[in-house]
């Protein structure tokens, strides 16, 4: 008999058990439910933190275990995000509508309440009609249901064309990244009929909790991404440890080889591409009420490249690898770009952080990639006693196919 | 007694040179067999073929008893029909246990989802451990496939053969860099293979098809020369030609 789950993979256990210490130790921090020294504002941070961390826990997936770099990942994030915003649009502009049209002597048909929510949210963009993508915006159970379906399905519908095709490698990245432009694009235009540049706004706002503080919503939030992010690992944490994953780190590694055992690489790649979209969009739809403001700017090539470099400095091939880029470098990056850095004057200039942090960012990367393959997981490995064997890189085996040093990790 | 692979009439062209010409060839079930040729003379094209890497522009292609056509279907779903590959340069996941290696290659539904949900029997722990043993890596379990020697790597992908349960395989110069022990050591896995599936062998080196003992196909520029005992063909005068030049 084997040993259970958790007991075969001790890092679940301890992630899990950090996870919910950090949710209990914020939670008696919070404004609303403890001594009030973490501010609300923070809370969120720390509350998008963790979706952020449930993004780069797929992108782990995809990259690190299937060797997938995809660059649009998070635009399946931005979607998550803008299907759930629709409904709290919809139904946020609907509590004010009904408010104001209740003044009147007749009482509002549906349609004057409809055509009301319409002009609100669309006059922006000098539209007063609902487009067609804003069918379901109404309700949440369908709009929650598209979270999942949108990106998976897109996800589904892309993938296929491009794995069928046998794209790979850096082709299969610019594929990816030319995706998450033409989306953006597309998304830009006011007549896409999700409010062009403008976005979707005011959705920290939840409908039918207007009486209800910040404060708590904040918290509310921090805990579901915290639950979704526990969820996600070991859900991640179980393929990933079973012959599923052996496969694809096989097909990372080997593709043709998988092929002649009998294994359809295409099928596992597929499968894994649409996996991750579908916990990428699960990961945006609790940002974004967290943030409170959606635009197509979110869906810029740039966000998946930052979502790739924080799994790197994190260290991929391992999931806490990449829980722990995504929290440090986006925890970092608010920081110093939050203009709390404090600025390094130079008799030449002066070292503003909110300008030179993607300086710093970039330098890290390239540092990281040359110096620590690993990332910042390789030092649990120093921790343990794990070592690569020094080879300066030369072939660990007698032939092309051996071991390369920096692959010499056990 | 019917053939399990039956090649016939295949051409193959790659920018007008003629790798493949008119190639037919037929093997039995648990026969082993070696083919011979020089450099270019469509070895591994053929092979290419078979496990469906390279499509031919003429020719049929049949396996089994059912005599299936393998020209549809692609390289996975000729793999699950039985066929197996092994190519020349030893190609393990050297990321991976030695187990885990052959777990991957155990035969069992190979989708995504059954996979997801597979979970390892007892009979599937003693099936690796056998094949380990099998092979002469029971000590290796394990380790890391990249940290074997060569002649191990090779092994243990021939063990990864013998776990898909394959019912014809396709070894490419299994000899290749290999020490006299391992040689003899590997003549004696493919003669035991030979028992249970239909093995088909390429290799340059004769010594080691002398070894075999089995019946060796000639090719020459994409077509068969000469077939039978390594004796027969190696009296044949134009097999004699072809290996010594024509000056």
């Amino acid at each position: 008999m084997r040993a259970p789950f958790l007991a075969r993979n001790p890092s679940v256990l301890w992630f899990l058990l950090i996870l919910a210490l950090f949710t209990i130790a914020v939670t008696v921090l919070s404004e609303a439910y403890g001594v009030a020294s973490l501010s609300t504002s923070f809370v969120k941070t720390l509350g998008k933190t963790l979706c952020l961390c449930l993004a780069a826990l797929a992108m782990d997936l995809i990259w690190g275990y299937a060797g997938i770099l995809s660059l649009g990942h998070m635009a399946f994030f931005a979607i998550g995000g803008y299907m759930i915003g629709m409904w709290l649009m919809y139904a946020r502009t609907e509590e004010i509508v009904v408010q104001a049209l209740s003044g009147g002597a007749i009482p509002a048909t549906a349609e004057e309440i409809r055509q009301g929510i319409a002009t609100q949210i669309f006059g922006v963009v000098g539209a007063s009609d609902f487009p067609l993508v804003w069918a379901f915006a109404h309700s949440l159970t369908l709009q929650m249901m598209l979270v999942v379906l949108v990106p998976g399905g897109l996800a589904l519908i892309f993938g296929w064309l491009a794995f069928r095709s046998r794209v790979t490698g850096v082709y299969l990245s610019i594929l990816t990244q030319a995706m998450t432009l033409a989306l953006a694009l597309y998304l830009f235009q006011n007549d896409s009929g999700l409010r062009g540049n403008n976005g979707l706004s005011g959705l920290q706002n939840l409908p039918g909790l207007s009486e209800v503080s910040q404060d708590s919503i904040s918290v509310w939030f921090f805990w579901a991404s915290a639950a979704a992010l526990a969820l996600g690992y070991a859900l991640i944490a179980a393929i990933v440890s079973g012959k599923f994953g052996s496969v694809i780190r096989a097909i990372r590694d080997d593709e043709a080889r998988v092929r002649f055992l009998g294994y359809s690489v295409e099928g596992y790649k597929l499968f894994v591409f649409t996996l991750t979209a579908i916990i990428a969009g699960i990961a945006g739809a609790l940002y974004y009420p967290q943030a409170g403001i959606i635009n197509p700017a979110e869906l810029a090539p740039i966000a998946s490249i930052y979502l790739a470099v924080w799994v790197a400095i994190g260290g991929r091939g391992r999931l806490y690898g990449a829980v722990i880029g995504a929290a440090f470098v986006s925890l970092l990056s608010s920081w110093f770009t939050g203009g709390r850095a404090p600025s390094i004057p130079l008799w030449f200039t002066t070292i503003d952080w909110v300008d030179w942090w993607t300086v710093l960012l970039g330098l890290s990367f390239v540092l990281v990639t040359l110096l620590a393959p690993k990332g910042i997981g390789g030092i649990f490995d120093l921790w343990q006693g794990v070592r690569s064997p020094d080879r300066k890189g030369a072939p660990l085996g007698p032939d092309q196919g051996a071991l390369q040093q920096s692959e010499a990790r056990e | 007694m019917t053939a399990l692979l039956e090649v016939s009439g295949v051409c193959v062209s790659f920018d007008g040179f003629r790798a493949i010409n008119n190639l037919s060839f037929s093997i039995g079930p648990q026969e082993l067999r070696a083919i011979i040729g020089p450099n270019g003379a469509g070895k591994t094209t053929f092979m290419d073929i078979v496990t469906g890497k390279t499509r031919p522009d003429s020719g049929t292609v049949t396996f089994g008893e059912r005599s299936q056509s393998l020209l549809s279907l692609s390289e996975a779903e000729i793999a699950r029909a039985g066929v197996g590959r092994k190519f020349q340069r030893p190609t393990v996941f050297e990321d991976q246990s030695v187990a885990e290696n052959l777990t991957i290659a155990l035969k069992a539904p190979r989708s995504p989802w059954r996979v997801l949900g597979w979970r390892e029997s007892t009979a599937d722990r003693s099936r690796v451990a056998d094949l380990a043993g099998e092979v002469g890596l029971a000590d290796a379990l394990a380790r890391r496939a990249g940290e074997l020697s060569h002649g191990q790597k090779q092994w243990l992908e021939i063990g990864m053969l013998l776990a898909q349960e394959p019912r014809l395989l396709l070894i490419d110069e299994p000899a290749a860099g290999m020490t006299l022990a391992e040689r003899e050591h590997t003549t004696r896995l493919l003669v035991d293979l030979a028992k249970t599936c239909a093995v088909v062998v390429v290799e340059h080196d004769m010594d080691f098809v002398r070894r075999l003992d089995c019946r060796v196909t000639v090719l020459h520029e994409g077509a068969v020369l000469a077939e039978g005992s390594l004796h027969h063909v190696t009296r044949n005068t134009d097999v004699v030609e072809v290996y010594l030049g024509r000056g």
